[in-house]
């Protein structure tokens, strides 16, 4: 049993990092029926920012997310600029995925011709610390981790319930020809949706180089897992990418303690498919309307 | 006249509003009936659950006397009851005869055979002809114009042999010589034994063509009878003209 | 079947026998070497065609049936003796029926889901699959990899790889060629144009979907057979590589989408040039953004490929 409770506080704490990361592709998805397959790599290539910020300059990686979500922000509203918006065709919403793979690809052998393919790791100094809670152990880093998730799908979640722009997105998700008569400009809300989406990402990402050791290749193994939780809760929902995040953060933890850490990450298909073949709408998702 | 399509207390909501509410009505066999009503009363959507295209939250569909599970356009095609579109929907890359032959309902095993079969293109010939479509057989669906297209698409529905066709605003958007080559097909078409069950706005048209006429209003049936009852029902005058 | 014209029979001969003629007029061992990638893609890029491109659904799992051929050759033949060298050749077939049939539960739960999502559904079932090779060890030795009896072909070691990936497309292209012209074609092509009016006029779209599923992956299993027993030695990584698939996704919107020579015409033209980047990049993981350039060209400036837009012209 203590075992049990010690794993599902691992796969809390751990869901609650790709709840952030998957929230931001959700997020995308529903604005703009894109699904950024690159959304792996932006999170690796935030962890080498933050390594590089930490190896060279110091700066604790908590601390880099100031310094590297902004400039992701910037990356983000350029990429939608530059390669998204000039999809025009009816099948946008799939050759997205293959531009966006592409980008992926781009950004792999980018960091694989810098860095090289060895393993890195940020290692600043509490790295291995844990505290005792209860009884239970709990990681330093990725009580951090989780809270500074949580930190930022709060201000994500004001973002979009109180603020303009976010009244803009939801409008956009929910009828965007709609919101185009109210006067929301689709191009720009797009743009920087893109961008909140990215940023989100690499504020995890920044945090992902204490928790994994990363290479350039890591993004697939990480996008696997953000397509499974975003499909899981269903496209376009962000609260149900938060929830189903958690859920499979629990369930890889409880294999890899009950059954074995080998089929831990198998988990997460496992747990989809069998959803899907009930719901095919995800948990939260809506039956795609037909008229 | 036995119904051939009947709609039980059918009842959608969206988000807090029901757009369809416990509405009920019968379309006779060998009619050429109408579903009327101001806007947002319903009628689209109660066109969409008859056809399987949304479920209903409750209530029940009845076709040929037979209570109808859960409705689903291939089944309901299948069976006898094709509809066709707000917004004329054809298959514009492909020709207008493959359009036409694409809707002959096939076995599996006819699967593996040619494409478009001689009996089958001249069967699909002699329809364009009908409709005066026969000079563009061979040309692609997306050259035609846009009333063209709405002829085409109910030419593909009949390519089914269906016993019941919904026709969802045959008139929309079209100009009046197109107007009055519909209207034909409706009668010749009727005379030959069809069904029909037209969502309108043209009242002119639904009141000289259509009997029984189905009037919708807030999501129930408000009337259901013959155009001239209807037309002075004063219900219906209230629900069209008040506030 | 669609018709047979003097000009297409005559393409398709010419074609043929410049390709029959390739290994046995050209000598040098890397040359054919190269002749074999290619029309392992061609086959792989006719196979993706003949499901993606007719039903417009982008399927993103090819990668994983291409792995299960492979190690289902391999494991095959450690149970039974490899004979003259020429039996896996002759097993391909069951292997392709197979697991083509095998996939259809996947696929029937799959194309359940809308487009997108069932784009990365597939994409999942990649990564289940390379998952289940690394981790079912006891049948797939993990990642130590699964070694394939060696043949005993002597001298033009390459040719009966060759010619058995050539038989394959010469497959593929023809059940390419027959399903255009049949009613499932028309089907398809309907699903493609608008599913939702194709079901509304009574076409089983699941049954036609399914179809031409089953036949995509049991080319594409059949595919990963030969290239297995090609390699002599599978791992993991490279029997289910999402690289090897996604270039035959880029052949195939290069050649044309839902044309019958697109995608070999894109593989001839990828191919050599994959694997002179490959030779010269291919330690720096440069070549991976020559990969995300060429992709990005091809999806923007040329987004019907190049046998409809020389057809428009």
């Amino acid at each position: 049993m203590h075992i049990v409770v010690q794993a599902c506080i691992l796969g809390v704490l751990t869901g609650g990092v790709y709840a952030l990361m998957a929230s931001g592709l959700t997020l995308v998805f529903g604005v703009m029926r894109v699904i950024n397959v690159a959304q792996g790599a932006l999170v690796i290539l935030s962890a080498y920012l933050s390594y590089v910020l930490f190896k060279d300059v110091h700066v604790d990686p908590f601390l880099s997310v100031l310094i590297v979500a902004p400039f992701m922000f910037a990356l983000g509203v350029a990429v939608q600029l530059i390669f998204i918006r000039s999809l025009r065709s009816e099948q946008a919403e799939e050759l997205s995925l293959l531009i966006t793979w592409a980008l992926a690809l781009g950004i792999e052998g980018s960091l694989g011709a810098i860095f090289q393919t060895t393993y890195r790791a940020t290692n600043p100094g509490y790295a291995n610390s844990a505290w005792t809670i209860f009884g239970y152990q709990v990681s330093v880093v990725r009580a951090y981790a989780f809270a500074l998730s949580v930190g930022i799908l709060v201000l994500l979640y004001l973002l979009l319930a109180r603020t303009r722009f976010g009244r803009a997105v939801r409008a956009t998700v929910q009828n965007p020809s709609s919101a185009r008569l109210l006067g929301v400009d689709a191009d720009r809300v797009r743009a920087l949706a893109f961008g909140v989406g990215v940023a989100t990402a690499s504020a995890a990402g920044a945090v992902y180089g204490v928790l994994y050791p990363f290479n350039p290749g890591s993004h697939y193994d990480l996008i696997s897992r953000l397509l499974s939780i975003v499909v899981l809760g269903g496209l376009g929902s962000v609260g149900g990418a938060v929830a189903a995040a958690l859920v499979l953060g629990v369930v890889e933890a409880l294999v890899a303690v009950e059954i074995s850490p080998v089929w831990s990450s198998f988990s997460y298909f496992v747990v989809l498919i069998a959803i899907l073949i009930v719901r095919p709408q995800g948990l939260f998702g809506v039956r795609e309307r037909v008229l | 006249m036995t119904a051939l399509l009947e709609a039980r207390g059918l009842t959608k909501r969206f988000g807090g509003v029901a757009a369809v509410d416990g509405c009920s009505f019968a379309v006779p066999e060998g009619t050429v009936s109408a579903l009327v009503g101001p806007n947002g009363s319903g009628k689209t959507t109660v066109f969409n659950l008859l056809t399987g295209y949304l479920r209903a939250d409750a209530g029940s569909v009845w076709f040929a006397g037979r209570h109808v599970r859960r409705p689903e356009p291939t089944w309901l095609a299948r069976s006898g009851l094709s509809r066709t579109f707000q917004q004329a929907r054809v298959f514009p890359e492909l020709t207008l005869v493959e359009n036409l032959v694409v809707a002959i309902q096939q076995p599996w095993h006819a699967l593996a055979r040619r494409a478009v079969r001689r009996s089958e293109e001249a069967r699909a010939l002699s329809v364009l002809e009908e409709f005066g479509l026969g000079g563009h057989a061979t040309a692609r669906a997306a050259t035609l114009s846009y009333g063209q297209k709405k002829l085409l698409e109910f030419a593909a529905l009949l390519m089914g042999e269906p016993r019941l066709v919904l026709l969802d605003e045959p008139t929309a958007g079209v100009n009046p010589v197109m107007v009055e080559a519909m209207e034909r097909h409706i009668r010749e078409l009727h005379a030959r034994g069809l069904t029909f069950l037209v969502v309108e706005h043209n009242m002119n048209l639904v009141m000289r063509l259509c009997d029984p006429v189905i009037v919708l209003d807030h999501g129930t049936k408000l009337a259901e009878g013959p155009p001239a009852v209807v037309q002075t029902d004063p219900r219906v005058l209230d629900a069209y003209l008040g506030a | 079947m669609s018709r047979i014209t003097p000009i297409g029979l005559l393409r398709a001969a010419v074609v043929l026998g410049a390709a029959i003629a390739y290994p046995l007029v050209i000598t040098p061992d890397w040359l054919v070497n190269i002749g074999v990638f290619t029309l392992m893609y061609a086959g792989l890029a006719t196979a993706w065609n003949l499901f993606s491109g007719y039903t417009g659904y982008i399927s993103l799992g090819q990668a994983a049936f291409f792995g299960i051929g492979a190690y289902a050759l391999a494991i095959t033949f450690n149970h039974i003796s490899i004979g003259n060298g020429y039996r896996p050749f002759y097993v391909l077939p069951l292997i392709g029926l197979a697991v083509g049939l095998a996939s259809l539960p996947v696929a029937w739960v799959a194309l359940r889901t809308r487009a997108m999502t069932f784009a990365i559904v597939t994409l999942m079932l990649l990564f289940i699959v390379q998952q289940l090779a690394f981790n079912l060890r006891s049948v797939t030795h993990g990642s130590q990899g699964v070694a394939v009896p060696q043949p005993s072909f002597s001298s033009n070691f390459d040719r009966p790889y060759y010619f058995a990936m050539l038989g394959i497309l010469a497959l593929g292209l023809l059940v390419t060629w027959y399903v255009r012209g049949s009613k499932l074609g028309l089907q398809l092509l309907a699903v493609r144009e608008d599913e939702e009016k194709a079901r509304g006029l009574g076409v089983r779209v699941t049954r036609a979907k399914l179809i031409a599923w089953g036949l995509h992956v049991g080319l594409t299993a059949m595919i990963g057979g030969v290239w297995g027993y090609y390699l002599f030695f599978i791992y993991p990584e490279s029997a289910v590589d999402p690289l090897v698939m996604i270039g035959a996704v880029l052949m195939t919107f290069l050649g044309g989408r839902g044309t019958l020579w697109g995608p070999m015409i894109g593989a001839l033209v990828l191919v050599p040039a994959q694997q002179w980047a490959l030779t010269d990049f291919g330690a720096t993981r440069l070549y991976l953004i020559a990969y995300a350039l060429v992709f990005v060209v091809i999806l923007l400036a040329l987004p019907r490929g190049i046998v409809p837009s020389l057809r428009r012209a």
